[in-house]
């Protein structure tokens, strides 16, 4: 119960306050009907700042499909380096990812600055991107694995249903980097990022290159609100720039 | 039909094996030696340093003395019971019971074995042959005793002793040939007990007190008074299960139906054994002489049968039966210890230690080969592209990972060649040109010169440096060679997140 100080109607307001209770009741049950545990992930939500309030119960969705797209290498990299920071959240001490792949071109040691033991990752190298998906497929009914990360250019709507069932049976966290993608299709992936680089803030009056700063958009989420910010990886943790800049999308829904 | 036994004798077991894998070894005077405080002792001599007066337990400096040429080689430990076992397992040929004798010998019990061969001179003969042309200098007895075959093995003339006649074998030989301790040997010798025959009709009680119960219980044995117990070698027996069938198989539901009972008994073998299989293969042998096989790995020992069978059950497309297989064969050709309690504490606890992720990864490597699984640890090298190895599932890490460098994300396989503007010697560049886009170079940091390991490849250093354009992509280049060597040239090698 929220207490209202000072609210002169003071039978009415309650009447609100409970009607608006019950409606937030009920959307939390819609939500968890729809397949989102209702816990918070208290390690994956600590760095997000305002990113979270995009998330349908202002938590990052786990056992469900996320897609990341980027164009070009050097985004490539920056998304899999915001990837690689949530993956370090999510598993933890004791968890494990296998990150399939038909093209890999991420360098172990280099993951130990986001965090992750490198060595509890397990890199499958495949021939094509049909097995990429297949094994994603299976990897994703292995409940014991944290996340799967698939690195694919294309994949259509069933396919991605597919993994998206598979993930919320097995509520096993899949991300899907899609570098270099033909098109933008629908997919049935709960999220849809997109990272690009940003400049990097010079450390006070060090010269060099500072901490690395990323554009995140998240274009789509299921039932949360999309939105981008600019965050920075700092020591392990990330570190959102307080400035919020409305997406182009929440300014199509203002006007619409 | 009384027992028979066999005794084999190898007189320079140690030294021969050195021979054999070494032959130069084999005419010159050779020992072996170990260190025993502080200094080197002879532990085994061959033949022809024996010849020059150099026995076991001699210091080397010695022996050394004695004949300054001597070839040295480092004694193995252990080595003695490994070879007997492994002499004893290839002398099951022989015999079914064949136990090792330590410290050099072999005992066969050959009951009932030698009218194979024709005959005890003949079965005598084939084994020395045999021995001798493996490499081994060997003496060998036939005997109705354990002890009395030893003994004329050692210190008798003749090599078979008819049955029945062991006793008076035994009498003209030393007392050692009773296999007793040496004190003993050297207080019948000072007696002047110089032969069996002249104490063994000495009263019992007598011999008790004077010599003590051991020689009693030695001679016991010896003559056949006593039981001797063998403890004979038990061969490995390979991890394989066949399946016979009156009709031949031609059809899918079959072959799974053979499968899964081959499976079923093996793992049960498996899993009473505390093992768990790595590799399988399953062969089904056709009417037509043709033999039909898949295989599989796993990526941790285990003997789940579901699991198994779900593995193989995907290549079985492959078996063609053709006109029919009549013989199915399921072989473990590599396999582990595998201890199932463990199992259960891993269990559910998630991490790459669960069994359910290596079911998976046995999964995907049999669709798509093992060769696509990688794992990676820190290894001890500068050199960006040596600076990680492969591991195995289960391997730990020897070193931990360094973070003291920065390292791109993402690195390039092969490094590609960029066109770049470099103010002066040794500063970052200003400008390069990759993939035909022009990027301005707005910070940069290095340069972090990585040398070449001369060692294991020759070629030039790299000067590294982080670089980051105006549009806030972070790229990794590097200088090949020296600014002043005007061969250098520029490479793109990674992009930093």
């Amino acid at each position: 119960m929220i207490y209202l100080e000072g609210s002169k109607d003071s039978s009415s307001m309650t009447a609100a306050v409970r009607k608006s209770n019950i409606i937030e009741d009920l959307q939390r049950d819609i939500l968890r009907l729809e397949g989102y545990k209702s816990g918070n992930n208290p390690a994956v939500d600590g760095g997000l700042g305002p990113i979270r309030d995009a998330f349908p119960n202002a938590s990052f969705p786990l056992g469900v499909l996320h897609e990341f797209l980027s164009d070009k290498p050097e985004d490539a990299s920056a998304t899999s380096g915001f990837a690689c920071g949530l993956l370090a959240k999510l598993m933890g001490n004791n968890g494990a990812v296998l990150w399939i792949s038909s093209n890999r071109k991420i360098f172990p040691p280099a993951l130990r600055a986001f965090g992750i033991q490198p060595d509890r990752f397990v890199f499958i190298d495949l021939q094509n991107e049909r097995e990429v998906i297949w094994a994603m497929d299976e990897a994703l009914k292995c409940g014991a694995l944290t996340a799967v990360v698939g690195e694919t250019r294309e994949i259509n709507f069933t396919e991605s249903r597919r993994l998206q069932l598979a993930a919320e049976q097995s509520q096993v966290t899949g991300f899907i980097l899609r570098n270099n993608f033909p098109k933008i299709n629908t997919t049935a992936s709960v999220s849809r990022w997109r990272i690009t680089s940003l400049p990097s803030e010079s450390i006070g009056e060090l010269p060099g290159i500072g901490f690395p700063k990323w554009r995140v958009d998240l274009i789509r989420i299921r039932n949360g609100r999309p939105g981008s910010w600019d965050i920075r990886w700092i020591d392990g943790e990330f570190q959102p720039v307080p400035k919020l800049i409305p997406s182009a999308h929440e300014e199509q829904k203002q006007v619409g | 039909m009384g027992n028979r036994f066999v005794s084999i004798w190898f007189r320079h077991l140690k030294t021969d094996w050195f021979s054999i894998r070494q032959p130069h070894l084999k005419n010159l005077p050779f020992v072996l030696r170990t260190p025993s405080h502080g200094r080197m002792i002879i532990t085994a001599a061959n033949a022809v340093a024996v010849m020059r007066g150099i026995s076991c337990g001699v210091v080397l400096a010695d022996a050394r003395a004695i004949f300054p040429e001597l070839e040295v080689q480092d004694d193995k430990p252990d080595l003695v019971n490994k070879l007997l076992t492994r002499l004893a397992e290839w002398c099951i040929r022989f015999t079914p019971i064949a136990a090792i004798d330590p410290p050099d010998g072999i005992v066969l019990d050959v009951s009932g074995c030698s009218h194979l061969w024709g005959g005890d001179t003949f079965y005598l003969e084939e084994i020395a042959r045999k021995l001798n042309a493996r490499g081994y200098d060997i003496k060998l007895a036939m005997a109705d005793t354990i002890g009395a075959a030893w003994g004329v093995a050692r210190f008798g003339k003749e090599s078979l002793v008819a049955s029945g006649m062991h006793s008076e074998a035994l009498m003209s030989l030393p007392p050692e040939s009773l296999r007793i301790e040496f004190e003993t040997v050297m207080r019948l010798h000072k007696l002047g007990l110089r032969q069996v025959r002249q104490f063994i009709s000495m009263p019992r009680s007598s011999l008790r007190r004077r010599f003590g119960e051991h020689l009693l219980h030695q001679i016991d044995k010896a003559f056949g008074h006593e039981m001797e117990l063998m403890q004979p070698v038990q061969p490995i027996e390979p991890y394989q299960e066949r399946l016979p069938c009156l009709e031949p198989i031609v059809t899918l539901t079959g072959i799974e139906m053979a499968l899964k009972q081959l499976l079923e008994t093996l793992c049960h073998r498996l899993q009473q054994e505390q093992k768990g299989l790595r590799s399988a293969m399953f062969k089904g042998y056709r009417v037509d002489g043709k033999v039909e096989q898949i295989s599989i790995g796993t990526n941790r020992p285990t003997h789940h049968v579901k699991h198994l069978y779900k593995l193989l059950e995907g290549k079985l497309s492959l078996i063609e039966p053709a006109m029919g297989i009549e013989l199915f064969v399921l072989e473990a050709q590599k396999v582990e210890d595998h201890f199932s309690e463990q199992t259960k504490v891993w269990e559910g606890s998630g991490g790459l230690e669960d069994i359910r992720v290596s079911e998976l990864l046995d999964r995907l490597a049999t669709k798509t080969g093992m060769q696509s699984i990688h794992r990676y640890a820190p290894d001890e090298h500068y050199w960006p592209e040596r600076s990680y190895k492969q591991i195995a599932l289960e391997e730990k890490l020897a070193i931990p990972w360094r973070t003291d460098k920065p390292r791109p994300l993402q690195l390039l396989s092969k490094p590609e060649c960029i066109e770049v503007t470099a103010p002066i010697p040794d500063y970052p560049p200003m400008l390069f040109r990759y993939k035909g886009k022009l990027h301005t170079i707005a910070k940069a940091d290095g340069p972090e010169r990585i040398e070449q390991e001369w060692w294991l490849q020759q070629g030039q250093h790299r000067d590294y440096y982080r670089v980051e354009d105006v549009e806030g992509n972070r790229y990794w280049l590097f200088r090949l060679g020296h600014y002043h060597d005007e061969t250098y040239q520029w490479f793109i090698h990674g992009f930093f997140a």
